[in-house]
């Protein structure tokens, strides 16, 4: 028995994401006195070995250019085998992009009970019961995986990485892939921003800042911050802004370290796609807004004023640091 | 051409979250219940949009739930759609409701399935992915655009940090998301139609749940905001570094 961790890549690099399931993976490890072990697909160039220090002994690597994109039906099949081979009777995701592509089809290869969007650790105390999130995160659910398999897959920032020291064995495994029938023609990656899921920090403006030509504002602080942008529905429905900024309900679902909100009402179709975060900055001029209920720091004013000072006190907070 | 339509039945999007029964029941007293809004915005829209381009493609909806699903299923045929097919039974299992949903695609051959996203209330993104596997074939998860030529779909889905189109044949099941199409809001003709669509029951099979709800639990209430004068931004900034510790 053993706990396997899939170790999400693209382009050869690790995400972050794969550092948290790491350390979770390693704590439920160690928790139920078995090992961890990781598993990579498709061709790396970061020092996979390094990720011993988050808690892994081993990590098995299938190093066929088949894997370089994620076709979920080909890389279910070689994650299953990889278990099976492996004797693991818990498998860890990310609950992102590709855990969701993925772990499902995981699961229901081998036949596993499946908890995806988990939030904790589990409590296996008395069974095995792992805490997700549901209703957009306005609640929690505590959900018992009966079967002997089990996958889990973690929501992205729900987790704290921690590295500690080691260094994992590398195992080449050998197993045989599929062709994928999902033929990639194309990748568009948003170039030099930030991933909206993998951001610490984000800030998102919405309709109260009237117009795409006043984003500079927004632009500016978000840049001084290393943040990523995000917008509200109607913003992304008017297109001044990408439709990929769009969080909310019906939107991308983020849980950074703070989220800065910005002339957003706070409604709650809009919180239910950050309520995770750990703190929520408000600027809205309309005391009354709801999202000042959500809120743990706020700021009643105009964002045109406002905005531009936060930026410059930040670039001051900067410099003397 | 048919395509099946997976269709869940969620809670209205500003639905008081509570529960009842000592945390082991959803209160549903008040509650509005609606199509989940990836399945009627998106994935029933696409669906209908190609049928409307050809008239050869004939629409199921399958929905895995109790009588109290049927309104929801008469509006997503009020839609669009030929017929519905409801699965007399409930559960949180996403194994049990995806294999309940795979018996009605083998048993149908259809050549696409969609479904949303994930549904607003337990948010699994999962049941897409299960189908796919029980029924071997390729899963394009949170697609942004579909487009057909023949039985060959181009599918632009996201990424993390962005978006790629893959070309995959049919069949196939696709997890659908905003950019797939635009929501519709149904015409009295098309109520009045749905009345008289077929919409058949029928009994689950034999499927074991793999996992259950123990119970749920509400956040713990934020301590409250606290408010900094618009004049003194600079102490925002020193409670953020020093108190919250966020930059
Ligand atoms: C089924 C459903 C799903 C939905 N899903 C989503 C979703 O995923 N995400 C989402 O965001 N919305 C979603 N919505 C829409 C949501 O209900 C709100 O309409 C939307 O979030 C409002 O966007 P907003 O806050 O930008 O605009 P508004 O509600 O118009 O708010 C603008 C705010 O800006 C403030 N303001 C104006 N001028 C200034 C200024 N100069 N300085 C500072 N503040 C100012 C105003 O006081 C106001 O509070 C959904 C709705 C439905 C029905
Ligand atoms: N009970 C159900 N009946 C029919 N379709 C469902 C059901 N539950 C989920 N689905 C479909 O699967 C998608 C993803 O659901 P989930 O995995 O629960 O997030 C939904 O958007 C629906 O299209």
């Amino acid at each position: 028995m053993s706990v396997l961790i899939f170790i999400d890549q693209a382009d050869g690099h690790v995400k972050k994401s794969s550092l948290e399931v790491l350390t979770y993976g390693a704590k439920l490890a160690s928790q139920l006195g078995v090992a961890a072990e990781g598993i990579v697909l498709g061709t790396v160039s970061d020092d996979i070995a390094a990720l011993g220090k988050y808690g892994v002994s081993k990590i098995h690597h299938v190093s066929n250019n088949l894997l370089d994109h994620v076709d979920a039906q080909v890389y279910a099949k070689v994650i299953a085998e990889a278990a099976n081979a492996s004797g693991a009777s818990i498998i860890i995701f990310s609950h992102n992009q590709t855990g969701k592509a993925v772990a499902a089809r995981v699961a229901a290869r081998l036949k596993a009970g499946l908890v995806a969007g988990a939030c904790a650790l589990p409590d296996t105390t008395n069974g095995f019961v792992v805490k997700k999130t549901v209703f957009s995160g306005k609640a929690f659910a505590n959900v018992s995986i009966n079967a002997p398999i089990k996958v889990i897959s973690l929501n992205p920032n729900s987790y704290t990485t921690i590295a500690g020291e080691g260094t994992a064995t590398i195992n080449a495994l050998h197993i045989a892939v599929d062709t994928p029938k999902v033929k990639v023609t194309a990748v568009n990656k948003v170039t030099g921003e930030i991933p909206l899921t993998e951001a610490d920090i984000v800030v998102s403006g919405g309709r109260g800042l009237k117009g795409p030509e006043n984003w500079g504002i927004l632009l500016d602080l978000a840049k001084e911050l290393g943040a990523a942008t995000a917008c509200s529905r109607p913003v992304g429905d008017a297109h001044w802004r990408p439709h990929h900024e769009h969080v909310g309900q019906t939107g991308v679902q983020i849980a950074p370290n703070l989220y800065i909100a910005i002339g957003i009402s706070g409604a709650i179709q809009h919180l239910a796609g950050v309520n995770r975060s750990k703190v929520i900055v408000v600027i809205n001029k309309d005391p009354e807004a709801p999202f000042f209920k959500a809120a743990d720091y706020g700021i009643v004013g105009d964002a045109f004023e406002v905005v531009p000072q936060l930026t410059a006190e930040i670039k001051k907070l900067k410099a003397a640091n | 051409m048919k395509i099946l339509v997976c269709v869940s039945k969620t809670p209205d999007t500003t639905s008081k979250i509570a529960f009842t029964d000592g945390g082991t029941k959803f209160d549903e007293a008040g509650v509005q219940w609606i199509i989940n809004p990836y399945d009627e915005w998106y994935s029933l829209v696409r669906a209908i949009e190609l049928k409307e381009k050809d008239a050869s493609v004939s629409i199921t909806l399958v929905n895995v739930g109790g009588a109290d699903a049927e309104p929801i299923i008469r509006k997503a045929l009020a839609l669009g759609g030929d017929e519905a097919i409801r699965i007399n039974t409930d559960s949180s299992d996403p194994y049990y409701i995806a294999a309940q949903i795979a018996a009605v695609a083998k048993a149908g051959s259809y050549d696409l399935i969609f479904t949303g996203k994930e549904t607003i209330d337990y948010n699994g993104s999962s049941i897409g992915g299960i189908i796919a596997e029980l029924i071997d074939v390729p899963y394009i998860s949170l697609a942004t655009k579909f487009e057909l030529i023949g039985t060959t779909a181009t599918v632009t889905r996201e990424i993390e940090g962005g978006e790629e189109v893959a070309e995959v044949a049919l069949p196939l099941v696709v997890s659908c998301q905003k950019g797939v199409a635009e929501q519709r809001i149904p015409n009295m003709r098309g109520i009045m139609a749905a009345r008289t669509k077929p919409l058949k029951v029928n009994e689950p099979e034999a499927i074991e749940a793999l996992t259950n709800i123990v119970s749920f639990e509400l956040p713990p209430a934020k301590a409250g905001v606290k408010l900094v004068a618009p004049d003194n931004v600079a102490e925002l900034v020193r409670l953020l570094h020093e108190e919250a510790k966020a930059i």
